[in-house]
């Protein structure tokens, strides 16, 4: 079937189309720019990025142990809140200053998840994946309800003393406090120590090779064990340090504090390609700019935020099955 | 796996038998007083979530698609049934069936766009318009292609939109003749059911329409493709009362009938325990375990993957809708936070308790289930409330450490056993061989 | 797993289900220190009076049902100090409808209760409300809003069920009206859309401002589980209100205020009742103010002794919930003593037609069962709150 005489009209049309949907697109950004003037705009994104580098320090956990016990570990948010109340009193009792509040809520998440691995997890690594999970989701069932208990951390809302006076800078309208500077710099420099680790070390090169294949690693030589106990050290840590800035960002703390931000570092994480560092980050990054934006400029944004956090990440399944940065899967016959 | 018997009794006498004794036995202890309405509403809040967890069952244990979306097709049910009784229980007005008639239209014309658009080969339809379109760029071919698919949706939506209206006046109709005539105590019966129904088969329906683009997913990207499905469900509900004014959102949809009792819960699980068995053991659940076997020798087998999946994925929904259903006119009341995304563990927990792939497993798991929370209720002392979810988890924890592949593993009791298939002997035993027992 | 086995299993489980419906043998006695201990010989007529509590124990509302529970407890031991025989029975809630009505059906079908204060949540109190109208068991809840938990849809009112706190339409108009009194044309309201009291009192603070002439520029809602109030803050910020409604609980509003300190915003604060607590920042909120149910400042004896007792027994201020609890179980335990007998029908009819004063005023209930009383402002300055005004409804 030949066209030709069609061709120019289709053309046009075509054309036609292409160009309305730009405008309207054009005209929508404008709106979004011009809603509430351009300084409105940045600042929601600076507060999205915000948000974004909290997530990213718990997503990184997260994807630190899925990528190498294939374990959605739905306790990691409780360890994180774990870091969160023994800063609390580190600094609230004791007077500690931030950063030996940050190493202290570190230290007492690793020995923590440690002990949940070797208790919870290790006697389940030839049982069905799902049992794992099951017991993983019974851990955070104990953890937020036994710190719940009157003698443990109580049941109260405690409101977070920020070891240091807030300061606000306004750079070009915007305003910038200390608490985003330390959350960003936190976390980049957590995440360069992880980078390092994982591409430096030689515990690094075990750890990416058990990831890769668990049982050819554990014939080259390596302690797969080892490695899990580390994995999990190292995913605490992160954690811990989390737990602290989310603190000090949104200054409240109760023992069912770490669902919320859990879930969404945790669907962050998947965003970005689960296992995948650099994708934990991007996604986590994305995942703040949705939540702020979607707020700030979709009509009532405030009331479905979630709906809309989680409709992006069921439209990134669909046209990318595993992520934004994941691998594709190998169809193993 | 399990040894062939040599019974007195076909083992479906005795499935039923115990199934009719238990249903006796409680109905006698609540009429006699023995056993208090507490006891009694607990056993049917464990038969309703062992509805919906059976139907989890079959999506994750037996056709092995991680699924944490269960708890949104139990809102969806439970809501839907809701606005359909209140409705009719509320205004006399001659309008009562309108929720009812929309939903049950609504749904057929869905189904009808779907028939059309697979009877359209839509997807052959474009690759030819493509083709016929090479003369352009392909800037151009796109966007000419994309206006045709959206003109044909439009067509398409048109068409069901009109159908959905002129059903819906047939069936309000109909509804409208038929049960008032009714005495008022079956009229409510009838209803009640086509409430469950209905609000089943949408749940069923959205589980479709859901699975349909995500089953392509693997294993955990699915899991969680789900779970965001549950919270885009639960955020609606919290927002409901933007759109339908009588579900009231957060204020919590009130008065709903009470209309479930034992004999409902009971009658209903039993009888989807039976199309359950029967479904696994026919050439369709085989269809469905294959995949979760091995997905690409089932394919291979010549089984529609896909297909599978999504007809497990809806019945499992199915499940799930009619235990909402069930469960709100138990309560009677509904609010957001009884769906909220952590209780959407539980039939998870209950199925992987119980044995993934066993249906006595998750029967008896649901039991267990109710019975540690509430048990807890009863056996902690006063001062100790507060204790109960500290030692729930270890026991669970205590429980799933014990029995790594759960309490019955895959095993299966009585009639719920794979049926035994005699295969022809072959090999000739010594002796006088016994002639082969034939249990149904 | 064998066959054997497994039937060995099963029966177990139809016994166990079986025992626990055998209730007495393994219900719950009371024994802790702070209820009656068992043998206490009874007084008066012989008649133990027994009442059953439902509060969330479990979950993130747990503090607000032990500061309720606490409010009760007090109540409960000042009247049997005066001789007053009453057996309480508390349940866990979980702020949840299925975990109520369960408590609810055992406290009543089990325990037998036949007077029950509580719940807190709606979600909680509205199943139970059904429940203790089906059972002809007089229910009070302290703190629940929601004004389904007393009247049915059809306008008619449930005869056993009462509530001890305002509802959202009366704190409201007090919001509104506060905030006109102090000059203010524009506000910003910001609720949880979650929570049907919050949404509730935004609401019809809402209408009543724009009634008086009042611009609402922010209406934003979130959920339950926000702790990033950024993005609403900078629509606040940019719209210039001059007062800010934050209808929350404490614990909401400390974070919220937190972040409008951060955002530069020097709007004035206005809330509700939700704010009373000792655990409330106070150099946050100042020059803010919110309505309550009473102030700690009130010269009466009443209030004062109970503000003393509490912090000498808890060791903290009690907040809204614990005051609420308090007058809810002395409305029911007045109730009881005037009609003298079990008869819950005449407890409800005593009840309705009560005059207690309490902690909270002088309350009486209207025909939908909700107390007629005054309004007390608390004003935030220098760090402390002190009495503002009342305001009768």
């Amino acid at each position: 079937m030949r066209l030709t005489w069609l061709r120019t009209p289709l053309r046009i049309i075509a054309w036609m189309v292409y160009a309305a949907l730009s405008l309207v697109i054009v005209y929508g950004v404008y709106r979004l720019i011009q809603f509430k003037g351009a300084t409105y705009f940045f600042q929601a994104l600076l507060d999205g990025l915000r948000l974004g580098f909290v997530y990213a320090l718990i997503a990184l956990g997260y994807t630190m142990v899925y990528g190498i016990v294939r374990l959605i570990n739905f306790a990691h948010c409780d360890v994180f809140m774990v870091g969160a109340f023994s800063s609390y009193y580190a600094i609230t009792s004791y007077g500690w200053g931030i950063v030996p509040a940050i190493i202290l809520a570190m230290v007492v998440c690793i020995v923590l998840n440690i002990a949940i691995e070797r208790m919870a997890y290790k006697p389940l690594r030839n049982a069905p994946r799902i049992t794992a999970l099951i017991s993983a989701i019974g851990v955070s069932f104990f953890l937020e309800y036994f710190t719940a208990l009157r003698f443990v951390f109580g049941a109260d809302f405690l409101t977070y003393k920020r070891p240091f006076d807030v300061v606000v800078w306004n750079v070009l309208g915007l305003s910038i406090s200390n608490i985003t500077v330390i959350i960003v710099a936190v976390t980049l420099a957590l995440l360069a120590l992880l980078l390092y680790i994982i591409n430096r070390t030689k515990v690094g090169k075990a750890m990416r090779a058990t990831s890769q294949d668990a049982t050819a690693a554990r014939l080259m030589g390596i302690d797969i064990d080892r490695i899990i106990t580390l994995t999990f050290g190292i995913g605490a840590a992160l954690a811990g340090a989390a737990g602290v800035l989310y603190a000090i960002a949104f200054p409240q703390i109760w023992t069912f504090m770490g669902i919320m931000p859990g879930l969404k570092a945790f669907i962050a994480a998947v965003l970005g390609g689960i296992g995948n560092i650099a994708g934990a980050v991007l996604g986590s990054l994305l995942m703040g700019e949705i939540e702020v934006l979607t707020v700030s400029f979709v009509p009532f944004g405030s009331r479905i935020r979630d709906l809309v956090a989680f409709l992006v990440l069921i439209i990134v399944f669909l046209v990318k099955p595993t992520g934004i940065l994941g691998e594709p899967q190998v169809e193993k016959v | 796996m399990s040894m062939p018997q040599a019974r007195c009794l076909p083992t479906w006498l005795t499935t039923l038998v115990v199934a009719v004794a238990v249903f006796v036995i409680v109905t006698m202890l609540y009429a006699r007083g023995i056993m208090t309405s507490y006891v009694y509403n607990v056993l049917q809040l464990a038969c309703i979530a062992a509805i919906s967890a059976l139907g989890l069952n079959l999506v994750y244990g037996f056709n092995g698609q991680f699924s944490l979306g269960q708890i949104g097709f139990y809102a969806i049910g439970a809501y839907s049934s809701a606005l359909i009784t209140k409705e009719f229980t509320t205004y006399w007005s001659g309008a009562q069936f309108s929720t009812l008639s929309w939903l049950q239209a609504g749904m057929i014309g869905v189904v009808v766009i779907l028939w059309a658009a697979n009877r359209l080969h839509l997807r052959q339809l474009f690759s030819r318009l493509n083709k016929a379109l090479a003369e352009l760029r392909r800037m151009e071919r796109t966007i000419l292609v994309a206006v045709v698919v959206v003109l044909i949706t439009l067509v398409l939506v048109a068409v069901g939109a009109a159908l959905t209206w002129v059903l819906q006046l047939g069936i309000s109709a109909l509804l409208t003749a038929l049960i008032p005539a009714l005495p008022a105590a079956a009229a409510q019966s009838v209803l009640f059911f086509l409430a469950l129904v209905t609000s089943a088969a949408f749940a069923a329906l959205v589980a479709y329409l859901v699975g349909k683009p995500l089953l392509r997913l693997h294993s955990d990207y699915f899991g969680i493709a789900t779970l965001g499905f549950a919270i885009v469900i639960y955020t609606i509900l919290q927002n409901s009362d933007m759109v339908i004014a009588t579900m009231k959102g957060a204020r919590g949809m009130v008065e709903i009938p009470m209309w479930t009792s034992w004999p409902w819960v009971f009658g209903i699980l039993f009888v989807l325990v039976v199309v359950m068995r029967n479904l696994v053991y026919s050439s369709h659940g085989r269809a469905i375990i294959s995949v979760r076997e091995d997905e690409v020798a089932a394919r291979q087998m010549g089984i529609n993957v896909p297909n599978a999946k999504v007809i497990a994925f809806a019945i499992g929904g199915f499940y799930a809708g009619m235990a909402g259903g069930l469960y709100a006119h138990l309560i009677g009341f509904l609010h957001p936070s009884t769906f909220d995304f952590v209780r959407g563990f539980d039939p998870l927990i209950i199925i992987v308790f119980g044995g993934l792939g066993s249906m006595t497993g998750t029967l008896v798991a649901s039991g267990l289930f109710s019975l540690i929370i509430e048990g807890l209720r009863v056996v902690l002392p006063q001062g100790f409330e507060d204790w109960r979810f500290v030692i729930y988890p270890i026991l669970l924890l205590a429980i799933i450490l014990l029995r790594q592949k759960g309490l019955l593993g895959t095993h299966e009791w009585g009639w719920l056993q794979p049926p035994h298939v005699l295969l022809r002997e072959v090999a000739v035993t010594g002796g006088n061989p016994q002639p082969p027992e034939v249990i149904p | 797993m064998s066959k054997k086995r497994f039937m060995v299993l099963s029966i177990l489980m139809v016994v166990a289900m079986l025992l626990s419906a055998c209730g007495p043998a393994v219900a719950p006695t009371a024994g802790d220190a702070t209820k009656a201990p068992g043998g206490e010989a009874p007084a008066g007529d012989g008649t133990v009076y027994k009442v059953g509590l439902i509060v969330p124990l479990s979950g993130d509302a747990k503090t607000f049902g032990i500061s309720t529970m606490n409010g009760v407890m007090m109540a409960v031991e000042e009247a049997k100090a005066e001789g007053f025989n009453i057996d309480i029975l508390v349940e866990d809630g979980k702020c949840d409808a299925q975990e109520g009505t369960n408590a609810a059906t055992k406290l009543i079908t089990q325990d037998k209760v036949h007077y029950i204060i509580g719940a807190v949540c709606s979600s909680e109190s509205l199943p139970v409300s059904v429940l203790a109208e089906q059972n002809k068991v007089v229910q009070i809840t302290p703190p629940s809003t929601n004004p389904a938990v007393t009247v049915n849809e059809d306008g008619t009112v449930k005869q056993y069920v009462f509530r001890a706190c305002f509802l959202d339409p009366f704190q409201g108009v007090v919001m509104a009206a506060l905030a006109k009194e102090l000059g203010a044309t524009k506000a910003a309201i910001l609720y949880d859309v979650s929570n049907d009291y919050v949404k509730g009192l935004a609401e019809y603070a809402k209408e009543s401002f724009e009634q008086g002439g009042g611009e609402v520029a922010v209406f934003e809602a979130y959920t339950k589980n926000d702790t990033d109030f950024s993005a609403i803050l900078s629509k606040v910020a940019d719209a210039n209100v001059d007062v800010i409604f934050l209808p929350d609980y404490y614990n909401k509003v400390n974070l919220i205020a937190q972040q409008i300190k951060e955002k530069g915003i020097t709007a004035t604060m206005i809330g509700g009742d939700g704010w009373d607590s000792s655990d409330l920042e106070l150099d946050l909120m100042e020059g803010g103010y919110f309505s309550n149910h009473y102030s700690p400042q009130d010269p009466r004896d009443v209030v004062q002794n109970f503000v003393k007792n509490y912090q000498t027994k808890y060791n903290s201020m009690p907040d809204s919930f614990a005051t609420l609890g308090y007058d809810a179980a002395k409305i029911l335990i007045q109730a009881i003593q005037e009609a003298g007998t079990d008869d819950t029908t005449l407890v409800a009819q005593k009840m309705a037609a009560i005059q207690y004063s309490g902690v909270t005023g002088d309350i009486s209930f209207d025909e939908q069962h909700n107390p007629i009383k005054k309004a007390a402002i608390i004003k935030i300055s220098g760090g402390q709150t002190e009495f503002f005004k009342f305001v009768a409804p």
